[in-house]
């Protein structure tokens, strides 16, 4: 376990280590809902992928999509997880407006997935976190309070869709190593194709679990679950702002209630939101209308098939067969569509040159402009070509930035962007060797004063044979004719 | 008319194949005598200008491959029906129109039956006596204020009484059995998994199975064979190999071993009850069935276990008649307050007795003592029935402890109601399919009922049995028609 670079809370001469475990409620890609056939599509008109079953009608019963039993079992092989072949579907008894049923079809003691791990990436090496268990689940619709004044508004579309609670072992220590568990989470379940883990459509969001202990004890402290955080940065915040709050009460002598607690965005504060003794008592018992539901070793086997290369794999893969460094092939390998595009790349062309110009020009545009790698204005096609262009001296690196912005916006191949504006790389040494004459020529002063011992004025005549040929004369070229003629 | 009335239903389909009645005769025969008999208040809702539109249409372009060509059919008000208000006896349905159909109902539908109206019945299938309904008591036909047994009262009252060929009941602790023999009729709970529970008003979904409730055997086979379909809309419809039940009755039972379970020599048994399961081995032994006296040691426990299970079930099953969606709702000052007002003013005293009793014994710090518990008990009583059925075929027992009591007579004290059940629970428990067959009468002239327990899925050997005991029995019923306006 990592002891370099601890995140640890300071007060007075005490130092507390942070103990954080996620529950993470992935929404489970699949175009039906966990128990009924209406659709998932998200940002669909209100109350309109609502079935009988999901706005539980009398007499309607509840019947099980396979599709999301096969992505929770492919999300546990993917997470090196025990898969249970026999699971329990269970009642959680509770009463609210957007929960028609009156409780929610879960797993309680049962989960479909048992004991798995996930490796982080850390600074000083790699770190193992161990999950507990996977379970499936049905959402909740949405009450919505903020468009009608007097009423709160019921939107089932979410009621029933399946989500898989993912449960971490109280294995993490910092913010950071939050960030990186979800991060790799996301990208595993991307991978698998299981949760498209889009946390600002609530694909992905977590309970956070925070307690604090002395540094060298052994004993957890008490925790407090923070409820329902959508997004890495404010799991981070509310896990800062919750491990200082306890460790100011500690520090003055207090102790820690176990309690469910909000993180306020707007305030960056965590706020009681029910005690234990308030805790709901949810009657968990078997569900009466859904048999156990058993697994075949046929059925886990086929889909243990259809695993695709993951990411710890092809991070090796990447580091061994292409010499990547390990930062390197971390970035390309976070996203799986980054490392499609990646491998598409380097079928035709330079591994280092398409490493550098994925992580740096790509990377900045994408950015710039707020898209996925599957959204690029640059083919993986048209990169390749250019980075040949380079790698050829067709044209230069310099030029190739030229280009690559041209290509941004126009979605062209670079061949014929530099056809068109006759971008093409002036590589003749004859005629080179004419323009550095002209250059020379023109220039009498400062020949002398290069002559003299000025040596930073060569930059000067480069730049002045790239005037003349509006940048398109290969530098290399341009450097050893100069070179030459100037000594 | 009154021809039409007094014939089976399997008799009533012989003569409409033979065109010797139409539907419409028929459906008008049965909407003639409902309307004279209203005081035993068996409807909570009619379809009547429906029904005979359906049955003009039949008889237009009448198609004599249908299983039940034409025939008019009330069901009981817990089976959903596509456009008809569905209200499972309870103020809090009171006003729900369904726009989906039963798969059991649709079955019917689907082979020429005609719907004539929604049956009455305990409030949301909980009751013993039909007292329990929003909508009021059932009378029975047997007799003058007599109860007509329950939940599916509305049912077995509407039978006995003539006012329909045949009808479906739900049974869960023995609804269907125990009003069948409080009103001289046949009922039969299949096999838990035979007949879809889509689209019926769950109670407990364990125990919840509908079945036939009939004037004869025949009937009830003939019925079976058109609702035991296998359903991929319910999880825990089985996917078995049906029989052809009413083809295949037979009145051979020789060599049949029937056991005699003597747990159910209850203290207290009346010697009418006592004298006619005496019989009733007789009679079995005189057709050549083998008799053995067996035990099934956990009995005792049954009705206990029962009285956990299925209203813990049922109180999370009723939890989403909260005011929001569908059904009454009286409004409140905020969210929780229309929750509160909505179920306390839409369920009636006994619905809220079993949701809390439910909602306790799920309780933590409760479950392990009480629905763990009783989960166990549950697994005991269904061994004892496998290891009966490994020396016997069947079990007869007497379907109720007693026989019909007057309304009223039992309200004030839930417990001697529940014991009612005491010979009926076993089966739901268990999952088994039983029968309950008229087998006599008690000093009122109120009829009796003895009950066939088969092996699961064997519907046709039960079937039999009951068919070749009907045929010595000849009961009659012989109602006075006293309730006729």
């Amino acid at each position: 376990m990592s002891k370099n670079k601890e995140y640890l809370i300071k007060r007075g001469n005490s130092e507390y280590e942070v103990i954080i475990g996620l529950e993470v409620h992935a929404q489970v890609l699949s175009k039906s809902k966990l128990f009924s056939d209406s659709p998932t599509n998200f940002g669909a008109e209100p109350n309109t992928q609502v079935s009988l079953v999901d706005a539980a009608f009398p007499g309607m019963l509840p019947v099980i999509n396979e599709f999301c039993i096969k992505q929770a079992v492919k999300t546990g092989i993917g997470l090196n997880a025990a898969i249970n072949k026999k699971s329990i579907f269970d009642r959680k008894n509770y009463f609210y407006a957007d929960l028609p049923q009156g409780y929610q079809i879960s797993q309680y003691k049962d989960p479909i997935v048992g004991e798995g791990s996930i490796l982080l990436d850390l600074p000083d090496g790699e770190k193992k976190v161990g999950i507990e268990r996977l379970h499936l689940e049905q959402d909740a619709g949405k009450s919505i309070h903020d468009i009608d004044p007097q009423n709160t508004l019921v939107d089932l579309n979410r009621s029933g869709v399946a989500l898989m609670e993912i449960v971490s072992k109280p294995d993490l220590r910092s913010p950071e190593e939050v960030n990186l568990y979800i991060k790799k989470l996301r990208s595993i379940m991307r991978y698998l194709g299981t949760c498209d883990g889009n946390m600002q459509e609530g694909s992905l969001r977590a309970d956070v679990n925070v307690s604090i202990r002395k540094t060298g004890d052994k004993k957890l402290g008490t925790r407090c679950e923070i409820k329902n955080v959508n997004s890495i940065k404010f799991m981070q915040m509310a896990i800062e702002y919750e491990a200082n709050r306890q460790a100011d009460i500690l520090e003055k002598g207090g102790s820690i209630d176990q309690e469910t607690r909000l993180f306020d965005t707007k305030k960056n504060e965590t706020r009681s939101m029910r005690s234990k003794e308030d805790a709901h008592d949810y009657r968990y018992f078997p569900d009466p209308d859904l048999l156990p539901l058993e697994l075949t070793d046929d059925f886990i086997s086929k889909i243990k098939k259809e695993i695709p290369e993951l990411p710890d794999e092809k991070k090796k893969r990447f580091v061994d067969k292409f010499k990547l460094t390990s930062y390197e092939a971390n970035i390309l390998v976070s996203d799986i569509e980054t490392s499609k595009y990646f491998e598409d790349v380097i079928k035709n062309s330079d591994i280092k040159l398409a490493t550098n110009w994925i992580t740096g020009e790509l990377f900045a545009l994408l950015n710039d402009r707020n898209l996925e790698i599957s959204q690029s204005p640059i083919s993986s096609k048209n990169l390749s070509s250019l980075i040949n262009l380079i790698k050829e001296g067709t044209i230069s690196g310099k030029i190739a930035k030229t280009v690559f912005e041209i290509m941004a916006n126009e979605s062209k191949d670079p061949k014929s962007i530099i056809d068109e504006k006759g971008l093409k790389q002036q590589s003749d040494p004859k005629e080179i060797e004419k323009i550095v004459d002209d250059v020379i020529k023109e220039n009498p002063k400062n020949v002398e004063l290069f002559k003299s011992g000025k040596d930073k004025l060569f930059g000067f005549f480069v730049g002045q044979v790239m005037k003349k040929t509006d940048g398109k004369a290969n530098p290399k070229l341009v450097n050893d004719i100069l070179k030459k003629k100037l000594n | 008319m009154s021809d039409i009335i007094n014939l089976t239903l399997s008799a009533l389909i012989d003569k409409i194949k033979k065109k010797e009645l139409s539907s419409q005769e028929i459906t008008n025969a049965y909407i003639a005598r409902a309307e004279k008999s209203k005081d035993l208040n068996t409807y909570i809702t009619t379809d009547f200008e429906n029904a005979i539109e359906k049955a003009k249409k039949f008889d237009e372009k009448a198609n004599f491959d249908y299983k039940l060509p034409g025939v008019p059919l009330a069901v009981k008000d817990l089976f959903c029906t596509n456009n008809l208000k569905t209200t499972a006896g309870s103020k809090i349905l009171s006003n729900f129109i369904p726009s989906y159909e039963s798969t059991v109902t649709q079955h019917l539908w689907d082979e020429g039956a005609i719907l004539l109206g929604k049956l009455n019945c305990d409030e949301f299938a909980m009751g013993s006596s039909n007292e329990t309904s929003f909508f009021g008591n059932v009378e029975s036909p047997v007799g003058k204020k007599v109860v007509p047994g329950g939940s599916s009262g509305g049912s077995a009252s509407a039978l006995a009484a003539k006012l329909t060929p045949a009808t479906i009941g739900t049974d869960t602790g023995g609804s269907i059995r125990q009003p069948a023999s409080f009103t001289g009729t046949v009922g039969l709970k299949p096999t838990y998994g035979s007949c879809s529970r889509y689209g019926i008003v769950a109670f407990a979904s364990s125990l919840d199975q509908a079945g036939p409730m009939t004037q004869d055997v025949s009937d009830a086979a003939l019925i079976l064979d058109v609702i035991s379909k296998y359903d991929i809309k319910d999880s825990t419809s089985v996917n078995f190999k049906r029989g052809d039940y009413f083809k295949s009755l037979s009145s051979n039972i020789k060599g049949k071993k029937i056991g005699i379970p003597k747990e159910y020599r209850v203290d207290g048994m009346p010697k009418e009850i006592e004298s006619l399961w005496q019989d009733g081995i007789t009679l079995l032994k005189n057709l050549g069935a083998k008799i053995i006296d067996i035990s099934l040691p956990h009995t005792n426990y049954a009705l206990p276990a029962y009285y956990i299970v299925a209203p813990a079930e049922a109180s999370s099953n009723l939890a989403r008649y909260d005011g929001v969606k569908y059904g009454y709702r009286s409004e409140g000052e905020n969210l929780i307050s229309m929750y509160e007002n909505t179920r306390s003013e839409g369920f009636g005293d006994e619905v809220k007795r079993r949701i809390m009793i439910g909602t306790y014994v799920l309780s933590s710090g409760y479950y392990d003592a009480y629905y763990l518990k009783a989960q166990k008990i549950r697994r005991l009583i269904k061994n004892d029935f496998d290891e009966a059925y490994k020396s016997v075929d069947a079990i007869l027992t007497p379907s109720t402890p007693s026989s019909a009591f007057k309304i009223g007579d039992k309200t004030d004290d839930p417990v001697s109601m529940y014991l009612n059940d005491i010979f009926t629970v076993p089966v739901n428990l268990s999952g088994l399919p039983a029968i309950s067959i008229p087998a006599g009468k008690d000093k009122n002239n109120y009829p009796l009922g003895l009950q066939l327990i088969g092996k699961a899925f064997e519907e046709q050997n039960l079937l039999n049995i009951s068919y070749s005991m009907e045929k010595e029995l000849s009961f009659k019923n012989n109602l006075q028609d006293w309730w006729i306006k």
